[in-house]
């Protein structure tokens, strides 16, 4: 998985005067207060510290409130998701508009139904709804699944990640894990080839372009929408 | 999946849909909410109409609302909030309690769909969620009866519900749900119901799924607001009285004066609305108490006592302890510790005699600290003696210590840490003297402690201590010969509660016993079984002077009220030694559960600090 990453950065960390008696603990409150927030400075959400060394001198700002300025040099485990990392997170809810992913027990992710490459449909299964692919049988993403899914743009105030699921590399890790290396190039092209003349059917019927990648219960009533298209 | 079909054939654009499976509907409303952006709001607008509230809605409405809530769960991707702020505000106009278990269904459905498809979303839906742990205002009153239990049930079921699969969704929301929850906690001047259920509902939320992330800062809240209903409470007026004057009182007197408070016709119209507004602040701390020991209760038997204990401690010791002589809320923490005495009871003790000996605290704090541990060892039942002593030990240890550094000459204000523990000593031994002298290796600790060497001192605690407790103390001491030379304690002549006043300070916590009788009526119910009361305390004097009355007691059988009286007009000296500071400010209503001392200086004779008594129970004694 990316979007992980180790950074040492010199800091000063500033500490309110009643704690000038227990500035070590001060200094650890102060970062922990930073733990599973994004910091700018770090340029990611801190998910670890590491304090390497401390300064033994304080500086005190001269002002109404003498804080005191410590220095240090802390290692910071950082999580930071940019555009087109690989993320890999567990299923929790899958939706025919979404699929939601936790990615390291605390970042929710969510991979919207345009985001998710044609050759996944949204199907029924035991009463629950799956991802299944179309070429691949085996391939399915459910709840529990744990995934590999490209990052389109990561809200840094609510640590929300919008994924996606275009990339061909991406999918349930199980899967992806087994048979990329298997399943040779050709295979898939001829798989793909199969099933394009059904997707084109799919896109004439649809005026919309977001409605591209109906699934196949869709296009069974079919007739009904245009009727009802019509109507409107 | 499963097809919702609206039944009603009006002509109408957005719901002319029979017979359409869901996902064509959700397929509609997705082109409804997109057109909004080209400027094509007509369909958007009657959506919108559908979902605004309305009294008393048909079958049909309602399956329109279901339908359309559905439908718009399947289309939060398309739902922005700027196009679609008319949308989401009648959305938030909507209440859970105003429908049937269909619609709230759907209603949660779409919230979570909202809070899961959306970071931007997910205050707005936690917000929303948290709006319905309280009723709207119309309701609020006819949740009492039993039969609207259900609907109570119902709403607040599917709120928490919710709150819990949003949390399984988005994983750091539980972080945001806190700050919410206490945002939005009502005021300590709000309808007692209103904020009983809602602190029922945080407490849920405290022993819920989510409680791992949101229980640290539940219980603090829930406390903080104890607090704040229970300085609300006055102890007025008790600064500018003489200390003894407050505790002297003759239990005629008690009798009388509780029958004047029945119809107290003299008070002044305002002051008499003061104090109805008391009463209510009362009863409300009252409700709120007791669903505190109901929730330390649930705890135990869920095993999260200690876990639960462990977030109380550090906001007791930092809002109760630093209060300004609060009344009600420590007997949370009083309550914690008797369910769970060799966990939490001991740690109570512990952590209070750390702070009283812990040089970096402030002064305040320590004497604060110290007059909780007086009264808690004191008041506690379920306290073996083993950890009486050890504790005694320690406060003795450190008044010697302080003794022998300290060189001058008596000077309440400079030392009043220093008499504050003396007090606190003093204070534990006259009601455990007794107990302790029966167990011959803590008669012998005790007797090795260097107290003589104290009391001795230059710094003459026992000239500074409140003199009541004083006087008490060294009347069991001479009767238990806890000092070789006990004629040398006669200090009747010099007593004077003024130095007392001085070391106490502008809080008087020189007269600060926290854990007198508790005079909330439900919640001393609860603390009954596990407090000790004055007149219960076998003194060490007990035996030369009251046989006959040692053989009742011993005999099992009750002291009752009335015998208390009799015993009282016998001896008048000592019988109850309530030591409450509180008084006078207290309304007629909450008089009438408790007597309230009068103060009364004809007769000389001293007597241990006194009152309060709930009088509505005499077994309570």
């Amino acid at each position: 998985m990316e979007g992980l990453k180790v950074s040492k950065l010199n800091l000063t960390i500033y500490i309110h005067p009643s704690k000038s008696n227990q500035v070590s603990q001060a200094v650890l409150r102060e970062l922990s207060s930073m733990l599973f927030t994004y910091s700018e400075i770090a340029d990611g959400v801190v998910l670890a510290y590491d304090i390497n060394s401390l300064d033994t001198c304080a500086k005190i700002l001269p002002g109404v409130f003498p804080y005191v300025g410590v220095k240090l040099k802390v290692n910071f485990l950082l999580f930071s998701p940019k555009p087109n990392t690989l993320l890999e997170g567990k299923v929790v809810k899958i939706t025919q508009e979404f699929i939601h992913v936790v990615v390291l027990g605390f970042s929710a992710a969510v991979i919207a139904e345009k985001d998710i490459r044609e050759e996944f449909v949204c199907k029924m299964k035991k009463g629950q709804e799956v991802y299944a692919s179309r070429s691949n049988k085996r391939h399915v993403i459910k709840v529990g699944t744990m995934i590999r899914f490209s990052v389109k743009s990561f809200d840094e105030e609510i640590l929300h990640v919008y994924g996606s699921l275009i990339p061909d590399h991406t999918g349930s890790i199980y899967w992806l894990d087994k048979n990329l290396e298997v399943v040779s190039r050709t295979g898939r092209s001829e798989k793909k080839r199969r099933i394009e003349p059904e997707r084109i059917i799919l896109e004439q019927d649809t005026v919309d372009g977001e409605l591209s990648n109906l699934d196949i219960s869709q296009k069974r009533t079919n007739s009904k929408k245009q009727k009802h298209r019509q109507e409107s | 999946m499963m097809s919702v079909q609206v039944s009603n054939k009006e002509e109408s654009s957005v719901m002319k849909n029979d017979g359409f499976s869901d996902l064509q509907l959700v397929h509609h409303f997705r082109g409804v909410l997109v057109a909004v952006a080209t400027g094509d709001r007509e369909n958007y607008d009657e959506l919108v109409g559908y979902l605004h509230p309305k009294k008393n809605i048909g079958p049909d409405e309602v399956a329109i609302l279901v339908t359309t809530l559905k439908a718009l769960s399947g289309s939060v991707s398309y739902i922005d909030s700027v196009h679609h702020e008319s949308l989401l505000f009648a959305v938030s106009r909507m209440s859970l309690w105003n429908y049937g278990t269909e619609v709230m269904d759907a209603l949660v459905e779409l919230i979570v769909s909202l809070a899961a498809s959306n970071g931007k979303y997910v205050d707005w839906c936690l917000e929303m969620l948290v709006k319905h742990f309280v009723p709207p205002f119309y309701l609020v009153n006819s949740l009492k009866h039993e039969s609207r239990i259900d609907r109570k049930n119902e709403v607040l079921s599917r709120v928490h519900a919710a709150l819990k699969e949003i949390a399984e969704l988005v994983p750091l929301a539980p972080l945001r749900l806190s700050p919410i929850v206490i945002q939005k906690m009502p005021s300590a001047f709000s309808d007692e119901h209103e904020i009983v259920i809602y602190v029922e509902n945080m407490l849920k939320l405290e022993s819920g799924a989510i409680g791992e992330s949101v229980g640290s800062t539940m219980l603090p809240a829930v406390v903080d607001r104890l607090l704040e209903l229970d300085v609300e409470i006055g102890w007025d007026g008790i600064l500018q009285e003489d200390a003894r004057g407050i505790f002297d009182m003759e239990l005629e007197d008690i009798i009388k004066f509780a029958d004047e408070d029945e119809n107290c016709d003299s008070t002044p119209q305002s002051e008499f609305l003061n104090k109805k507004q008391d009463n209510l602040v009362v009863e409300k701390l009252d409700s709120l108490i007791v669903l505190a020991f109901l929730h330390l209760e649930s705890c135990q038997s869920s095993g999260r006592l200690v876990k639960v204990f462990n977030i109380l401690l550090p906001s007791f010791r930092k809002t109760v302890l630093n209060a300004y002589k609060s009344k009600f809320t420590q007997f949370v923490m009083f309550y914690a510790c008797a369910l769970d005495p060799e966990g939490c009871g001991v740690k109570f003790g512990m952590t209070l005699t750390e702070i009283f000996g812990s040089d970096v605290n402030p002064p305040i704090t320590r004497m604060s600290a110290v007059a909780y541990l007086a009264s808690y060892l004191a008041r506690a039942k379920f306290l073996p003696a083993a950890l009486v002593t050890t504790i005694i030990q320690s406060l003795v240890d450190h008044c010697y210590a302080y003794c022998k550094i300290c060189d001058s000459n008596m000077n309440p204000r400079a030392h009043q840490v220093f008499y504050s523990g003396c007090q606190a000593i003093m204070y534990i031994l006259c009601f455990r003297m007794r107990s302790l002298m029966d167990i011959p290796r803590l008669k012998l600790q005790l007797l090795n402690m260097p107290m003589e060497a104290i009391w001795k001192h230059k710094l003459s605690p026992l000239k500074v201590c409140l003199p009541t407790v004083v006087v008490e103390f060294l009347r069991q001491a001479k009767a238990a010969q806890l000092f070789m030379a006990s004629e040398s304690f006669v200090f009747n002549d010099v007593l004077e509660s003024d130095l007392s006043k001085a070391f106490g300070g502008m809080d008087r916590l020189d007269m600060f016993f926290p854990f007198d009788p508790c005079l909330l009526k439900k919640s001393e119910s609860y603390i009954r079984p596990h407090f000790v009361r004055w007149s219960k305390v076998r003194t060490t004097y007990d035996d030369e002077e009251e046989e006959d009355i040692d053989e009742v007691s011993d005999s099992g059988s009750e002291v009752s009220d009335d015998d208390f009286v009799d015993r009282n007009t016998k001896d008048m000296i000592d019988e109850d030694m309530i030591v409450t500071v509180e008084d006078l400010d207290f309304n007629a209503d909450l008089n009438k559960m408790s007597i309230t001392p009068k103060n009364s200086l004809k007769h000389g004779l001293m007597r241990m600090p006194a009152r309060i008594r709930p009088s509505t129970s005499p077994e309570s004694l």
